[in-house]
């Protein structure tokens, strides 16, 4: 059994989120990435916006930063600049990344600074009560879109791809085994990295769909995710409806503390 | 009043990089130089210790942005422009909780855009500084001229109660030394500061008497002697300023936005709540006279008040003394800190004078803030047109007053 008690406030549980909910099991495997990445509590800085998703860090033994909805990447920017030897995870949701969220959010990635976002797509606002965010899917109903969204669903990953980042990867809760290890390699590498994860909250967004209880949910994401090797083979129709998880995107590029350290010097130098 | 340069320790968190006073213009004697409020901001910052600045271009304000970029790298600190003033106050914070002194500089709009960090920086106890060159508004209004109609805002601009300093420099000299005291009482007091400049002091060329360093009193936030098992990030404290820590030194807590309590965790205890408001907001009343900073003239044998801030104290000065030379007893309160606002001063004041005016590029808000401290009626001399007032226009309702 992995030693989670060992990054966990122990005093700070029971946790606040509902029963079937995905943000623990995207938490415990955030442990065992930060562990196996050998990342002494010390240097790991964990900082989150608002939502169900955002109250992680409160969890966590590390030094964390509980933020405004949507400011939780610049309030890391300024934290990575200040302290560039931190390792820092943002943790976000949906609505928290790319909706109130969306400048920073690109604007890091365009930067290429060194951070891990771990943004849980529940394709809802849960703590608010379950209104429509812009990963709900067409069609799906939520508290403010009773019959059903009538907007597209924004494609996370890829907004990301466009905008910069180095390393981009997709998992679900089902698969916590290849989560930690997609969380380790985003934690290894220079530059921003996103891991987006499929996170299901039957009590907003599976009720009003009627997509069943937790593990109903869990079983979807088992039953149509397929590896990012074998989407490649596919057409797009073929595609239509499938979770394409694992290694999306992974590039090198400069990263910007790194930029930044260059030119100090650069300066100094005259 | 002793200058204490940086401890030997103080390094960024970038290789090899020491966050110095080496190559700080000027570091021996006196220096008398040219500049404009813009660039006397930027500069006495640097002076201060700030060593990160984050912000987004806006007139009139973009020159203290352009003179850090040049000026923070030479120094081992961080610039960045950021994707808006929402993220450069985030970004602020962050890098105030990691122990770097920081500032931004905007206008109007971006001010606005500020209000929803300044809270949190309020909220959380965090040190910053925001500087915002006022222009005129509302909404994009008049970007490249002056006004003074941010001055509420600057208080009550973001929402709860919260506690905020707020300074108006009204030449560039003082722009210089009430940037070193907004940051001296922005990390004394854990609170964020705002210097409340406008478009003719930003803009304004004038002759500047740089100090020597020496003379230079700076202030650094109160750091924790705790070990880090035995901190507490929000204890209580007879001074009601809790003793911080900063992120990557050992000390692992939390920081939130959301009501806390002593531990930094979120709490829906109503004693805890309610002792936390009452605290933050105590920190300014109970240090109030240690803030609070005027000039006054010629008040002994005055019957009338010229009460002003800003740039309009430079006519309501010129005005007084063609008015005293026109044999009318008037004389000049001016202030240097607009928030805490000198109300007991005020009281006592209008005990003796008969009438107060209020000269203000805006439409009367300060005039509240006199009349409720003075239970009087004060004569209002607004502008809103872009267009600074004149000595000759509060002349005229200095003559018009009948006492």
């Amino acid at each position: 059994m992995f030693p989670y008690k060992k990054y966990l406030r122990q005093d700070k549980f029971p946790h606040i989120w509902c029963t079937g909910c995905g943000c623990g099991i995207i938490m415990k495997a955030m442990l065992r990435a930060i562990d196996r990445a050998k990342i002494q509590k010390d240097d790991m800085a964990v900082v989150s916006g608002i939502g169900c998703s955002s109250r992680t860090p409160g969890y966590m033994d590390f030094n964390t930063l509980h933020t405004h909805h949507g400011r939780a990447i610049a309030f890391a920017t300024g934290l990575k600049l200040a302290k560039p030897k931190l390792k820092i995870i943002v943790v976000t949701g949906d609505g928290d990344a790319t909706a109130i969220g969306g400048n920073h959010f690109i604007h890091a990635a365009r930067r290429n600074l060194d951070m891990t976002v771990l943004l849980y797509n529940n394709h809802i606002y849960g703590m608010t009560g379950g209104q429509v965010s812009p990963t709900t899917p067409f069609g799906k109903k939520a508290s403010t879109a009773p019959y059903g969204s009538t907007e597209p669903d924004f494609d996370i990953s890829g907004l990301a791809i466009a905008a910069g980042a180095s390393f981009v990867a997709r998992s679900t809760c089902y698969h916590a085994t290849q989560l930690d290890k997609l969380i380790e390699k985003a934690l290894q590498k220079k530059g921003f990295s996103l891991i987006e994860v499929l996170s299901p909250c039957p009590t907003y967004y599976g009720r009003p769909n009627r997509l069943g209880n937790a593990v109903d949910m869990l079983r979807y994401y088992k039953e149509n995710s397929i590896p990012v090797e074998t989407a490649r083979k596919l057409s797009d129709t073929e595609k239509k409806g499938k979770i394409t998880i694992g290694v999306l995107h992974d590039i090198e590029r400069p990263e910007f503390c790194e930029e930044y350290q260059k030119l100090l010097e650069r300066v100094r130098k005259k | 009043m002793k200058w204490r340069g940086f401890e030997d320790n103080r390094v960024s968190g970038y290789q090899n990089i020491r966050l110095d006073n080496k190559t700080m213009r000027p570091s021996v004697n006196k220096t008398i130089k040219i500049m404009t409020g813009n660039e006397a901001c930027a500069e006495a910052a640097l002076v201060a210790g700030m060593r990160f600045f984050a912000g987004y271009p806006i007139t009139p304000s973009s020159e203290i942005a352009e003179v850090l970029s040049r000026r923070l790298p030479e120094v081992g600190g961080v610039f960045i422009q950021m994707e808006d003033e929402i993220a450069s106050m985030g970004a602020l914070i962050g890098a105030s909780l990691a122990g770097l002194k920081s500032m931004t500089a905007t206008s109007g709009p971006g001010f606005s855009l500020m209000q929803e960090n300044i809270g949190y920086a309020s909220m959380a106890e965090v040190p910053v500084v925001v500087v915002n060159v006022q222009r005129g508004g509302p909404s994009t209004g008049l970007p490249t001229l002056p006004s003074q109609a941010d001055v509420i805002q600057a208080r009550w601009g973001t929402h709860g109660d919260h506690p905020v300093i707020a300074v108006v420099p009204s030449t560039v000299q003082d722009t210089y030394a009430w940037t070193i005291m907004a940051f001296n009482f922005s990390e004394k007091y854990r609170v964020p500061a705002i210097i409340l400049l406008d478009e003719i002091i930003g803009h304004l060329n004038e002759k500047i008497v740089i100090p020597d360093t020496s003379e230079i009193e700076i202030i650094d936030r109160p750091l924790t002697t705790d070990p880090p098992e035995k901190f507490i990030p929000y204890k209580f404290t007879n001074s009601d300023i809790p003793p911080i820590a900063h992120y990557g030194t050992g000390y692992r807590f939390n920081v939130t936005g959301l009501s806390h309590d002593e531990t930094g965790f979120p709490t829906n205890d109503p004693k805890k709540i309610d002792t936390l408001y009452r605290r933050i907001n105590r920190k300014i009343e109970r240090y109030k006279n240690n803030i609070i900073a005027y000039k006054t003239e010629l008040l002994d044998d005055a019957d009338i008040c010229l009460f002003s801030y800003g740039s309009s104290a430079r006519s309501a000065r010129r005005a007084m003394r063609e008015a005293r030379i026109a044999g009318i007893k008037v004389g000049l309160f001016q202030i240097y800190v607009l928030w805490p606002f000198p109300y007991q001063v005020l009281s006592d004041l209008s005990k003796k004078i008969k009438k107060f005016i209020v000269p203000e590029m805006n439409l009367g808000q300060i005039a509240h803030e006199v009349d409720c401290a003075t239970k009087k009626e004060s004569i209002r001399v607004n502008r809103v047109d872009g267009s600074p007032i004149t000595p000759g226009e509060i002349l005229e309702q200095i003559k018009n007053v009948s006492l």
